[in-house]
This record gives structure tokens, C-alpha cells and sequence, in this order.
């Protein structure tokens, strides 16, 4: 593939891996150069790559190392073609250059890796959560990061709206929440007003 | 003195002064809250009948019933005062707002002589009335102490100033033409001229009436100040319950008397081509109803104005004309 | 820094009269279509800065289908985009057999446009509703609405559910059309080129509509890649970038329609572009109805479709190299398995480019599955549209951009 072709020419020592799956050409590079690659494949004249599709992360615990890899999927309007560059990051050190320079859309595509990975974007404009309260613990979609929270684990408004039900529960025409909590709690408590 | 010479002086002298009025008053303003109702149920209907489905037509035969159902049930709501309003004001509003409207009622003539209070300068109580009831909106969209009521007070407060103007300006040529500001003398020489209703020679006037008088009673396509998908009912968003209902019945009011007003003023008031024996009301409520089909109509078609384009069109298009109104009827009243 | 409650309080205590007004559109909105927040800053009518804050209809669809089976987490498809929900599943099929190397019949891929192309109609109906009725002409959503509840009549026909489908499987669909539909697809075809005038009498030349759309949320094309608007947002601009064109799926490429695009950028020229779509749209579905009456007796699902023979927990890799779709044994049962590797397939629903990555390791369950919503990506160009535009346009340019929040917020 063309883009490949001068990827290697243009970048030689850059690349670490190039596979085909199902069509499409996915190209591994080094870290530190991500910016100047999406840029030459943005800006040159031949490629044209100005569509920057999605910008994602993949969590790879157990399975490989480095751990995440963001992966930056790129297709060109003029030529139709499409590609997709990964770049492999290290738990340890969990950062990569923003390419908000290049593309105003990796704006809250960022955002949205950071709050659900926590990967941190170097020269991003406004990084913070997106998806999830501003206040949330933990990053959602990592391996180790459980499907359902315990309850001791729960975001604490969670917490405090439990409590607020609990206390107006005295003011309910049916005593639902109070005998739920009868049972779950087992302690004498006293009946709600009927 | 003691307590029933006093009840029967009391009651003497407002039988000898006021009897009259006091009564017809009190029909003129039941009849009017009826009609302010309906309206509010012939909206709906007629809205529903141009998007192709039928309006209400559960309460009672054919959903005639449905204003009487949607009284009961915002009066018994529970009546909410947010924490950090100004009450005093906050409760005064849609009072103001209502009264203002219903208050003009008193000087429009329904037939020949049936005006509530035959002033010589009626045009003029009916002019500052509208003003004073675009005062409450304010003061609602202020004591609301919301941001959407408050940027609804004041595009509406700026739109009603505009538009005032506007329709003033239409009115003064019906008052070159007629001599007079009293609205049964209006109405008289209307029919005595050669025109028969001054729609015809004031037709630019009576556009710019219209226009500015949907203006006045924020209605589509003006309504911006309590834009439903924009500012959520905008000055009036904090009040429920039969608050609600004084401002809603107030725009209706307001409705009715400038449609009232244009009946008098330009179409003819209560002549007609015939008289109907016993019915002397019939020609004024036929046109009446016109004008107010003609109100809803245009809600049902047009998108709404954005703020800035209203506000274009009251200063840059509709003050021209009506100059331009006056220029003309100068020019007939000198040449004819 | 983004503003917060407390910059609110602090204006309303100390009175600082100069500072920039905060107005919040709130998450209860009628026009905000969804659950969007919007921190205004207001500067009298004029907005200085707009901050769209998401996720309050986060349902966490990514996290959830890692622990599912594909066939499993279709049906989480559904609910992205719900207006339109038959083009997001066959989205993420057309994902899962390209990894797979699958081979849909061809009676079932016509279905597939037929019902994608429903869905497009379906979606701009809503679009066209909502909008209008947004700057204030409510009695074209009442007629939309009327249409609309037609075709949501034939969904119901075909497979039992109006809004959240899930008609496609992985391999082709789940059951072939009747007769009946057939029919009453003829009917719509016939009679929907009709209606679309009805729409446009009320608003395609009037004044008051013109000037509330033309010239708002003008955007050049050259931002509007960068800003990756797709769709007809993208299209209103002057940029001749359809899937349906330039990556083709399905049996679109024998089809013969035309690409809608504008070139003037603003919110009257995206809804040219839609009204445009709609049309278009129409003429697919009855060439795709003559081309189905030709397969008439075709299977709609390929021989191995792995639909309900996925395994339902995670397999353990054997020690021979498998046949990419055999091999797997589960009770004694051969199954096919979506074999290692990663896909990115885009395809062209109602509001964009919707884009499923999928990262598969060889078991029964995806590793990753992401879904690249354009709803997302356009509500963070709002910002950049309604600069220095009054309140009143933001509602039109957050009705032109037709978003979704169940897609942005997965």
C-alpha cells in the first residue's frame, strides 16, 4: 500500500510492526513520534489522510506488553483509502503526545481515552472527564476495573442518594423501601408510617 | 351612624351612581372569561383539525368541557413559591397582567349602547392599558429570580415597546380619518363614509395592526419570550397552578381585546349588512371570531422569529409603513 | 478552565456585574435532544463560549459487550442510535463477517439496504419533526409524524418491534419478507414522493424559515473534515464523502442514487441535503424491491452463520491451529468462531459515519468493542458552530448536527 510504502521510507527506524488483518493495514509506531507521522500522512500530497475516524485505546492486560495501545484509525476522502497506527503504551508511564494540532475532533476523542482508560494526552487544551461525573474513581473500561461496583465501592452520590431514600422513607404511602431494608438489614427497624 | 344606616347609604348611592355599569360589568366580564376559555379550547381544536388529528374530545360531548376540566385541575394544584423570589411582586404579577387586559373592556363598544364607559379618549386608556400589561410580564420575569424567566422578561419587555409604537402609529391614521378618539364615534363614522369600514382606505394600517398586535400578546410567530423548546415557558416558568392560569388567561384576554379593537377601529364594529332583530351583538362577535380564527391560524403555519429579526422588523419595517399609513390619510383627508 | 457551580455562586454573592452571564441549558430540555448539558456563556443574547457536557445517558454498551457473546451484544447495538436502530445493527454485523470472512447471501444483503434505507427515512422524518418544531413550525411534525408512524408500522410487520429492531444476525437476517410487506413497501414507495412536498410547502420558502437557517452555523469544509463532521453535516458543506460511495457495503455500489450535497455550510443547506436523502433514499428501496422479487426463494441466513450456535462462555484455545470457522469444540458441538484480529467498518447511517472497531482474541466474546458514534464527534463541533451566534441558533444548529445522546453516550 502506497501509505505504507513511503511510511517506510519517510520514517524508517519509526515503525515496529505492520500486519494486515481482513483487508486493512494496521502499522505500530514508536511513541515519541506519533505527531510528526499523522502529520506527513495528513499534509502529503499523495496520501491525504485528513479524516481522522476514531481515536481508541485497547487494553491488553495479561496479554501483551506494553499494556495499552492507542490506536488512531485514518482514511483519506480524496483516495479512499484507509489506515489504521497504533501506538503501544507502557502502564507504568501511561502518556502520549495529544494530535489536537493536527485534528480539532482528537479533541474529545482524548477526553474520552483519558476518562475511560487514563491515558494522559501531553498538550491537550482541556483534559478532564467526559463520559463519567467529574468526580468518578477509576477508569471504567480497563481489564481490571470490575462489571458491577460493590457497594462499598459505588460513587459516593449513589451513596448519599441511597441514604436521602432511606430517610424519606417515613413519608411513603407504601412502606416498600422500609421493608426491603428490614430485610436486607435484618435489625429491628422501626415500620414506616403506613 | 350606626351599621345599617350606614349598608343602606352605602347601598343607595352605588345603586344610584354605579347600578347600571356595576351590572353590565359584571356580564361583560363573565362573558368575557368564557370566551377567553373557549378560545383556549377552540385553539386546540382548530390547531389539531390543520395537523390532521382532532383536539380534545374526552370532556364532555365533543371535549367542550375541556377549559371548565383544566380550571379545576390548576386550581387545585398545590400553589409553589420558589425559595428565593421577591413575593410580594412575584404574587402581584399575573394580577396585573389580567387586570390591565380585562380593564380595557371597559371603554370597547359592543353595539350602539353598550360601552361600559363612553370616555372621549378611549383609544388612549386602551394604548396605555396594553402597556401597563406587558408590566407584568416583567415583573414576573424579574421576582422569578430564574435566568430563563429573567432573559424572557426582558425580550418580552423589549418587544412590547417596540411593537406599542408600531401600533399606535397604525391607529393614528384611523383617528385622522374619523376625528375622534371615542370609539363609538370612530365606529359611526366608519359606517358613514363612503368606505364603510376603514380596512379598506387604512389597509396598510390595518396590516401593520395586526402584525403588531401579535406582537403585543406574544403569539407565533413573536412568542420568543416563552418559547416553549427555547426558554422553557420563559417568564412565567416558575409559576403553577392558578397563577399559571392568570397568565395564561391574561394572553387570551389580551388576544380578544385587540381583536376588539380591530373590529372597532377597522372593520366596522358592530354594523353589518342586515340587522338581525334581537341580536344586536351579532356582526361584532362574527368579526370578532374572524379575527381570532385568523390569530390561531397563523400559529399553526409559521415558524417563530429569532429575537434580533423581530426586533428588525417592529423598527425597520412596520414604523415605516405606518408612517407611511399617516402620510397617506393626510393626503386622502386633504384632496377628498 | 471549564466553569463550574461554584464561579455561579460566587457571581450571585458578591454581585460582579461585569463578569460573563452563565446560563445552563440543563439536561432536561425540550430542545436539546436527549440528556445534553450546555454551559452557556452569555454576553446579553450573544454566546462567547458553549461547553456540551455529556454522559448522563452512559450506559457503559463497550464495557457491557465484553462480557457478552457478538450475538449478545447486537442487540446492545440497538439502543445507540434508537431512532434509526436497523442501521446500527447491520453496521456491526457487516463488522463481525468481515472478520470473519463470512458470505452473507445475496437476497439477505438487499434486505439489509432495503431496511437501512427505512431506517434513513425514519431517522430524517424525526430529524425534520423536531427541528421545525424547534424554531417554532409545529404543524410539520405532526405531519412527519404521520409518515413516520407508517413505516414504523411495516418495521412491525417485518419483525415484530417498531424502534429498537434488532432484525439482522450475524450472517444475514432473521426472517425473509412476506408478501405482504412487499406490498406495502410498493404502496410507500408510490405514495412518499407526494408527501415530501407537503413538508416543504410549509417551509421551504418561507421567509421566516430562511432567515432563521440561512447563515447559521455556516462552517467551511475544510473545518468541517477537521472538526470530523460526517453525513449531511459534512455533505451541507461541499464535501462529496458518502460510505455508501466511497467504501461500499452491501449492494450499494449496483445501485443507482445520487449523493446529496450543498455548498453554502449552513443550517439551510443541511436540511436541502436531508429532504434530498429522503428522496434518494425512496428510489434505493424500490430498486432494491425490483431486485428481491428476482432472489424470490433465497436462504437470508449463510449456511454457517454463527448466530445462535455462539458459545455461550469463553473457549479455550485448542492446540492445532483451527480452521478459521471451525474448530472450536463446545460440548461436543463444532462451532465457528470469530478468529484473532482487529476491523474497523464503517458504514453510512442517517447521522453519519458510524464506525465499529472490534478486536477480537479468538474466543466467543469481543476483546474490544468500540463504536465510533458521529453524534459524539458532533456535539463537540457545537462549540465551534455556535460561536458568536445568539441562544436562539444555538436550537437550530443543535437540530441541524441531529444528534442522538444515546449514541454519543453509549
Amino acid at each position: 500500500m502506497l501509505a505504507v510504502e513511503k511510511l517506510q521510507e519517510n520514517f524508517p527506524h519509526d515503525i515496529i510492526e505492520i500486519k494486515e488483518c481482513a483487508g486493512q493495514v494496521s502499522v505500530t509506531v514508536r511513541r515519541d513520534r506519533i505527531v510528526d507521522i499523522l502529520r506527513f500522512l495528513h499534509d502529503d500530497g499523495e496520501l491525504l489522510f485528513d479524516h481522522l475516524a476514531d481515536l481508541t485505546a485497547v487494553d491488553w492486560l495479561g496479554k501483551k506488553e506494553p499494556r495499552f495501545e492507542v490506536v488512531y484509525n485514518l482514511f483519506s476522502i480524496r483516495y479512499k483509502q484507509f489506515i489504521r497506527i497504533k501506538v503501544q503504551v507502557p502502564e507504568n508511564d501511561p502518556r502520549v503526545d495529544s494530535v489536537t494540532c493536527i485534528w480539532k475532533t482528537a479533541n474529545w476523542l482524548e477526553r474520552e481515552c483519558y476518562d475511560m482508560f487514563g491515558i494522559e494526552f501531553e498538550g491537550h487544551p482541556d483534559l478532564r472527564r467526559i463520559l463519567m461525573p467529574d468526580d468518578w474513581e477509576g477508569y471504567p473500561l480497563r481489564k481490571d476495573y470490575p462489571l458491577f461496583l460493590e457497594e462499598e465501592q459505588e460513587w459516593k452520590e449513589y451513596k448519599k442518594l441511597r441514604q436521602k431514600a432511606r430517610e424519606l422513607a417515613q413519608y411513603d404511602w407504601y412502606p416498600m423501601l422500609a421493608e426491603k431494608d428490614k430485610e436486607e438489614a435484618g435489625s429491628p427497624e422501626s415500620e414506616a408510617a403506613a | 351612624m350606626d351599621a345599617k344606616t350606614l349598608y343602606d347609604t352605602a347601598n343607595y348611592f352605588l345603586l344610584k351612581y354605579f347600578g347600571l355599569s356595576l351590572f353590565k360589568s359584571v356580564v361583560l366580564v363573565a362573558i368575557t372569561l368564557l370566551h377567553v376559555a373557549y378560545t383556549t379550547y377552540a385553539e386546540r381544536k382548530i390547531i389539531g383539525h390543520m395537523q390532521q388529528r382532532i383536539g380534545p374530545n374526552r370532556v364532555g360531548p365533543r371535549g367542550l368541557l375541556q377549559p371548565i376540566a383544566d380550571v379545576l385541575k390548576l386550581i387545585t394544584k398545590e400553589d409553589l413559591i420558589p425559595d428565593c423570589v421577591d413575593r410580594p411582586v412575584f404574587k402581584i404579577a399575573p394580577f396585573i397582567s389580567l387586570v390591565a387586559g380585562a380593564t380595557s373592556l371597559a371603554v370597547i363598544p359592543i353595539w350602539q349602547n353598550f360601552v361600559i364607559a363612553n370616555v372621549n379618549t378611549a383609544l388612549l386608556v386602551i394604548l396605555a392599558l396594553s402597556s401597563l400589561s406587558s408590566f407584568g410580564v416583567i415583573l414576573a420575569g424579574w421576582a422569578s429570580n430564574s435566568r430563563y424567566s429573567f432573559l424572557g422578561g426582558l425580550r418580552a419587555s423589549a418587544q412590547v415597546i417596540s411593537y406599542e409604537i408600531a401600533m399606535a402609529l397604525a391607529l393614528v391614521g384611523v383617528m385622522m380619518l374619523a376625528g375622534s378618539l371615542n370609539l363609538v364615534d370612530i365606529v359611526n363614522a366608519q359606517v358613514h363614509s363612503p368606505f364603510k369600514i376603514y380596512a379598506i382606505p387604512q389597509i396598510i394600517g390595518f396590516f401593520v395592526f395586526m402584525v403588531a398586535a401579535i406582537a403585543e400578546t406574544n403569539r407565533t410567530p413573536f412568542d420568543l419570550p416563552e418559547a416553549e423548546s427555547e426558554l422553557v415557558a420563559g417568564y412565567f416558568v416558575e409559576y403553577s397552578g392558578i397563577r399559571f392560569a392568570l397568565f395564561y388567561l391574561a394572553e387570551y384576554f389580551g388576544m380578544i381585546v385587540m381583536s376588539m379593537l380591530a373590529v372597532t377601529c377597522f372593520l366596522g364594529g358592530w354594523y353589518g349588512p342586515f340587522e338581525i332583530p334581537g341580536v344586536p351583538f351579532f356582526w361584532f362577535l362574527l368579526k370578532l371570531y374572524f379575527l381570532i380564527f385568523f390569530y390561531i391560524w397563523v400559529r399553526a403555519t409559521l415558524p417563530r422569529y429569532r429575537y434580533d429579526q423581530l426586533m428588525g422588523l417592529g423598527w425597520k419595517i412596520l414604523i415605516p409603513l405606518a408612517l407611511l399609513n399617516i402620510v397617506i390619510t393626510g393626503l386622502i383627508k386633504v384632496l377628498a | 478552565m471549564a466553569p463550574t457551580l461554584e464561579i455561579i455562586k460566587k457571581q450571585q454573592d458578591e454581585k460582579e456585574w461585569d463578569e460573563p452571564y452563565f446560563v445552563n441549558m440543563g439536561p432536561q430540555h425540550p430542545s436539546t435532544h436527549g440528556v445534553l448539558r450546555l454551559f452557556l456563556e452569555l454576553e446579553g443574547e450573544t454566546i462567547r463560549s458553549c461547553d456540551p457536557r455529556i454522559g448522563y445517558l452512559h450506559r457503559g454498551i463497550e464495557k457491557l459487550s465484553e462480557f457478552r457473546t457478538y450475538s449478545q451484544a447486537m442487540v446492545l447495538t440497538d439502543r445507540l442510535d434508537y431512532i434509526s436502530s436497523a442501521a446500527n445493527n447491520v453496521g456491526f454485523c457487516l463488522a463481525v463477517e468481515k472478520l470473519m470472512g463470512l458470505e452473507v447471501p445475496r437476497r439477505a444483503q438487499i434486505i439489509r439496504v432495503i431496511v437501512c434505507e427505512m431506517a434513513r427515512i425514519c431517522s430524517h422524518l424525526l430529524w425534520l419533526a423536531t427541528h421545525a418544531l424547534d424554531i417554532g413550525a409545529m404543524t410539520v411534525f405532526l405531519y412527519c409524524f404521520r409518515d413516520r408512524e407508517w413505516l414504523l408500522d411495516v418495521f412491525e410487520m417485518i419483525c415484530g418491534a417498531r424502534l429498537t429492531v434488532s432484525y439482522p444476525r450475524i450472517g444475514g437476517v432473521r426472517l425473509d419478507f412476506t408478501d405482504e410487506i412487499v406490498d406495502e413497501l410498493y404502496k410507500f414507495t408510490e405514495e412518499f414522493p407526494n408527501r415530501i412536498p407537503e413538508y416543504e410547502t410549509l417551509i421551504d420558502v418561507n421567509r421566516i424559515w430562511l432567515k432563521r437557517t440561512k447563515g447559521v452555523g455556516v462552517v467551511s469544509p475544510e473545518e468541517a473534515v477537521n472538526l470530523g463532521l460526517t453525513g449531511p453535516s459534512l455533505r451541507g458543506s461541499g464535501v462529496h464523502y458518502d460510505l455508501r460511495r466511497s467504501a461500499p457495503y452491501l449492494i450499494y455500489d449496483e445501485l443507482d442514487f445520487e449523493v446529496a450535497v450543498e455548498y453554502e455550510g449552513d443550517t439551510y443547506a443541511r436540511y436541502r441535503v436531508r429532504m434530498k436523502e429522503m428522496r434518494e433514499a425512496n428510489k434505493i428501496i424500490r430498486q432494491c424491491l425490483d431486485k428481491l422479487a428476482e432472489t424470490k426463494g433465497e436462504p437470508v441466513v449463510a449456511e454457517d452463520a454463527p448466530d445462535l450456535l455462539m458459545p455461550f462462555g469463553k473457549v479455550k484455545k485448542p492446540q492445532a491451529a483451527p480452521h478459521p470457522k471451525k474448530g472450536y469444540v463446545v460440548k461436543g458441538v463444532e462451532v465457528p468462531v470469530v478468529p484473532e484480529g482487529e476491523v474497523y467498518m464503517a458504514t453510512e447511517v442517517p447521522k453519519g459515519e458510524l464506525g465499529f472497531y472490534i478486536v477480537s482474541d479468538g474466543t466467543g466474546h469481543p476483546w474490544r468493542l468500540r463504536i465510533r458514534a458521529p453524534s459524539f464527534v458532533h456535539i463537540s463541533a457545537i462549540p465551534a458552530l455556535a460561536k458568536g451566534h445568539m441562544v436562539a441558533d444555538l436550537v437550530a444548529v443543535i437540530g441541524t448536527l441531529d444528534i442522538v445522546l444515546g449514541e454519543c453516550d453509549r
